[in-house]
């Protein structure tokens, strides 16, 4: 049986690195990779808990977790390149104009 | 310290490890592969958490689907040759620092209330396609509806928001 306390440190560290990924790069696509793995650390958090506490429920949250993901994941893609259709560049700070 | 434990920080250093030089690299398309490692490491630590479902969920789904749609709009776009051009110069250590102070706090927080609950010991069959299917089917069926219909909006948002304008 693994402490509880490994899983949440590992998912704390990896959820700064996402933060850190997305606060340091500019880049739309490495910030969206970084949400990512922000739901990732909390993922490993729901599974540890599930196993720990012998309930299967935490496990079917990330279920709908991934799903939801995978839909974000579409959604958002279809407008980064939407977004780079139109003003050729997917760095954030280049879109900084309401209107063009 | 058993076996699961030692193969649970092994396997977690690799996660780490592969999700700073996500963070750090410059091409986005090792990025991208780097953050393949960190799905095929995470869904190793489902499986020592006995999840074998959410496990192959997390490759096929994380691993397989929606890395290679990231790939494939990074190579769309031609992503990977983009230059980077830093305008902020102070954003960099402000960000370091926040997110220093967020772990501390995270971690901290954390630490008040741990209290490991004595361990439960389960079946066999805990977080099988069958267990985690009489769960998914009885107790969050309405949820599992609604997901069907997110996907299902997601889909068509996608696709809508994709077309090419005839008209402009």
């Amino acid at each position: 049986m693994i402490p509880l306390a490994y899983p949440i440190l590992l998912s704390a560290l990896l959820f700064t690195t996402g933060v850190v990924g997305v606060l340091i790069r500019r880049n739309a696509i490495m910030m969206f990779m970084c949400v990512e793995l922000m739901l990732n650390a909390a993922n490993i958090l729901f599974v540890a808990f599930a196993r720990a506490f012998g309930q299967l429920d935490g496990q079917v949250f990330v279920f709908f977790s991934i799903t939801v993901a995978a839909a974000e994941v579409a959604v958002g893609l279809a407008l980064i390149v939407t977004i780079f259709r139109t003003r050729h560049s997917i760095e954030v700070d280049d879109l900084c104009e309401l209107q063009r | 310290m058993n076996v699961e434990t030692v193969l649970f920080i092994f396997v977690g250093a690799v996660a780490l490890v592969a999700a700073i030089a996500m963070v750090v690299t410059r091409n986005m398309v090792h990025s991208a592969l780097f953050m393949v490692v960190v799905f095929l490491a995470t869904a190793v630590l489902y499986l020592i958490y006995q999840a074998p479902l959410i496990a192959m969920l997390q490759i096929t789904v994380y691993a397989g689907g929606i890395m290679v749609l990231f790939l494939f709009v990074i190579m769309l776009i031609g992503a990977e040759k983009m230059s980077h051009v830093e305008n902020l110069r102070w954003q960099r250590p402000l960000a370091f620092g926040l997110a220093a102070a967020l772990l501390i706090v995270t971690v901290y927080l954390a630490s008040l209330e741990l209290r490991t609950p004595a361990p439960v010991e389960v079946g066999p069959d805990f977080g099988s396609p069958e267990a985690i299917g009489q769960v998914l089917f009885s107790q969050y069926v309405l949820p599992f509806e609604v997901i069907s219909i997110l996907l299902l909006v997601a889909m068509v948002g996608a696709v809508v928001l994709t077309r090419k304008e005839k008209t402009r």
